[in-house]
């Protein structure tokens, strides 16, 4: 565990294609989750006799419920457009990683059971039986995608990879074979609340502390509520916040900026996780129970707003699904769903990203720094996938791309982006995301990294960068752990509230 | 579940080495999974250690790193409470390495 049994990529001055070098990665297996959490969420735990009509009838299923799979199936004319997009072939070489051969993996079984030449021809159009092989393919490449959609951006078809990942992964669970890591934490956040699997009383100890470690830096009383019935801002933010470094430095930045700002808010103990790893696996439903969850919370504490905080897949269901998935596309008839829509306080966007929130105050001049106290750093910024592809921010196209940047210029003076087709929508992804994060992935992590790395270490050598802000949890762990790998001092990986940390004026 | 025989005594772990049973503990485990994590345990090792079991004891999870950072300034000084130190004693990061020695279950989640 503690040394590295694989060669670390070399940093080059920007990222180059690599010759292929098939099967690179297929050894590389994420650990399949046991009995407890595949019976918990509803799916056997192993393959039984009948695993491959179980898989031709879920995918069957999936065909019929989402048109886009059909489409995504059926459009690839194999241009090649996205065999370079993919951070994780760009890192291991493995061509299973190129976006268009992941998707064949399925496209070729679709083809056998779907399509009327490959049942009758399956040699002439490239269908495959499905097979045990094919399964196990399935298991370590839909485990080498962390559904960051870099490739749907370069797909003259807009074909989503991601879409294609999930089904495959909800496939798997159904037949039997679901991934540990996000299975395990899919149980946690149901059963406890939360991802670490943080109990109340722990998480009330924590915030204890943390408000004790601020009066201690600034002498000033700055507040982390705890299930507040009445408060005006319920926010939502990922587990890791309360837990890991650097993440706590956001936590602490989003305290000072509520403070600052005068409001009553409260994080919730039920609701004290914003990531929702359904939306890795694949499963509607799970992914509706996770989200459910907050609107639970938000209807018991009696919240005005809802503000998520740094944590990009969260953002993106949150802005782009939890409509659906709990408000109007859940019927919105409902009693809860009209008391919510009453509850909440119209006049803003519900929910708001806490980069929205600090950079209205901002604007307003609520909030005063000195940024003379981030003097220290150089700072660029890594957009993280599921916020680029997948949500907006603010009332402007392209606002999650402005407004964190508008928030470091406005606390800090010495800001630099990296390579322009390594951010904005073009981002590449931190090589953890989408149910990657896990000890068992580092090959994976650390090689996917590589593009991220290779335009970090050009901003580090052209102009001094020495600190990577981030909204993302996953982010922060993933860099935090890779970091060493590259040389790069895992000090250097922080959070935009951090930064706000730094530099706010409090009275 | 794979088993390890450590001093007469045989522990079940999970397939990444984490003891499956929390009672299971004792000093020769505990001995047994930091050598397998290359970690030499020195008194200041076991400070840590000890102080995961007593907050699991009381929390069932592990401490925040900024609770572990805390307590580790009140035992071992105030130039020793932070993740550095931590990581110095655990490289590969205090959360996963310090509570496997610990026999406490993978802190999981974004982290």
């Amino acid at each position: 565990m503690a040394v590295a049994e694989f060669v670390i990529p070399e940093l080059t001055e920007y990222t180059v294609v690599p010759k292929i070098n098939p099967g690179a990665m297929e050894k590389v297996k994420s650990f399949v989750a046991p009995q407890g959490p595949q019976e918990y969420l509803g799916y056997p735990w192993e393959l039984g006799a009948d695993w491959k009509e179980r898989a031709i009838d879920k995918m069957g299923d999936l065909l019929g419920k989402y048109r886009s799979l059909r489409v995504f199936m059926d459009a690839c004319v194999h241009c090649g457009a996205c065999t370079d997009k993919c951070h994780y072939f760009l890192g291991t070489a493995d061509p299973n990683n190129m976006p268009v051969a992941r998707q064949d993996l399925m496209r070729k079984v679709y083809r056998r059971y779907f399509t009327l030449p490959g049942k009758i021809a399956p040699w002439l159009v490239g269908a495959e039986d499905l097979t045990e092989d094919v399964l196990n393919q399935w298991y370590t490449y839909y485990h080498q995608c962390s559904e960051c959609r870099r490739c749907s951006v370069y797909c003259p078809y807009g074909i989503d990879t991601a879409e294609v990942t999930m089904a495959g992964r909800e496939i798997l669970n159904y037949v039997g074979v679901g991934q540990k890591y996000s299975n395990e934490i899919l149980v946690k956040v149901q059963k406890i609340g939360n991802n670490l699997g943080l109990p109340g009383p722990a998480l009330e100890d924590t915030l204890l502390g943390l408000e004790e470690d601020i009066e201690a830096d600034t002498g000033v009383p700055v507040k982390m509520p705890l299930d507040v019935v009445g408060a005006e801002i319920m926010l939502v933010t990922p587990s890791a916040d309360f837990f890991s470094e650097p993440h706590v430095e956001s936590l602490i930045g989003y305290a000072k900026v509520f403070h600052a700002a005068g409001v009553s808010w409260t994080l919730s103990s039920k609701a004290s996780e914003a990531g929702n790893f359904g939306l890795f696996n694949g499963s509607y439903e799970t992914m509706q129970k996770v989200a459910m969850r907050i609107r639970d919370a938000a209807l018991e504490l009696g919240c005005k707003r809802i503000i998520v905080g740094e944590c990009g897949h969260a953002w993106r269901v949150a802005y782009s699904f939890w409509n659906t998935l709990t408000g109007i596309g859940y019927g919105g008839e409902d009693p809860f769903s009209k008391k919510l829509q009453q509850q909440l306080d119209n006049r803003y966007p519900q929910p708001m990203h806490i980069c929205e929130y600090t950079w209205d105050l901002i604007e307003s001049g609520v909030l005063k720094f000195d940024k003379s106290l981030n003097d220290n750093r150089v700072i660029t910024f890594h957009d993280s996938c599921n916020v680029a592809r997948g949500s907006r921010m603010g009332t402007e196209p392209g606002g999650q791309f402005t407004i964190p940047r508008n928030i470091i210029r406005a606390v800090a003076n010495n800001f630099q982006d990296m390579p322009d087709d390594t951010i904005g929508e073009g981002t590449f992804c931190c090589g953890g995301g989408g149910g990657l994060l896990t000890d068992d992935l580092i090959e994976v992590r650390v090689k996917g990294a590589l593009p991220r790395m290779n335009a970090y270490n050009s901003v580090v050598k052209g102009n001094q960068v020495n600190f990577l802000a981030l909204i993302c949890a996953i982010c922060k762990a993933q860099f935090t752990k890779v970091f060493p790998y590259y040389g790069f001092d895992r000090g250097q990986v922080g959070g935009v509230h951090q930064l706000v940390s730094t530099a706010i004026k409090l009275d | 579940m794979p088993m390890v025989e450590v001093a007469g005594k045989s522990f079940e772990v999970d397939e990444e080495g984490y003891l499956t049973n929390l009672n299971d503990w004792n000093q020769d485990i505990a001995e047994y999974l930091a050598k397998e994590e290359k970690v030499e345990m020195t008194e200041s090792h076991w400070d840590v250690v000890n102080f995961l079991r007593e907050y699991y004891d009381e929390y069932q999870i592990a401490p925040a790193v900024r609770v572990l950072t805390k307590a580790v300034a009140k035992k071992l000084g105030p130039e020793k409470g932070n993740n550095k130190y931590l990581y110095e004693l655990f490289p590969y990061g205090p959360a996963k390495q310090a509570c496997k020695i610990a026999g406490l279950p993978k802190p999981t989640g974004c982290i």
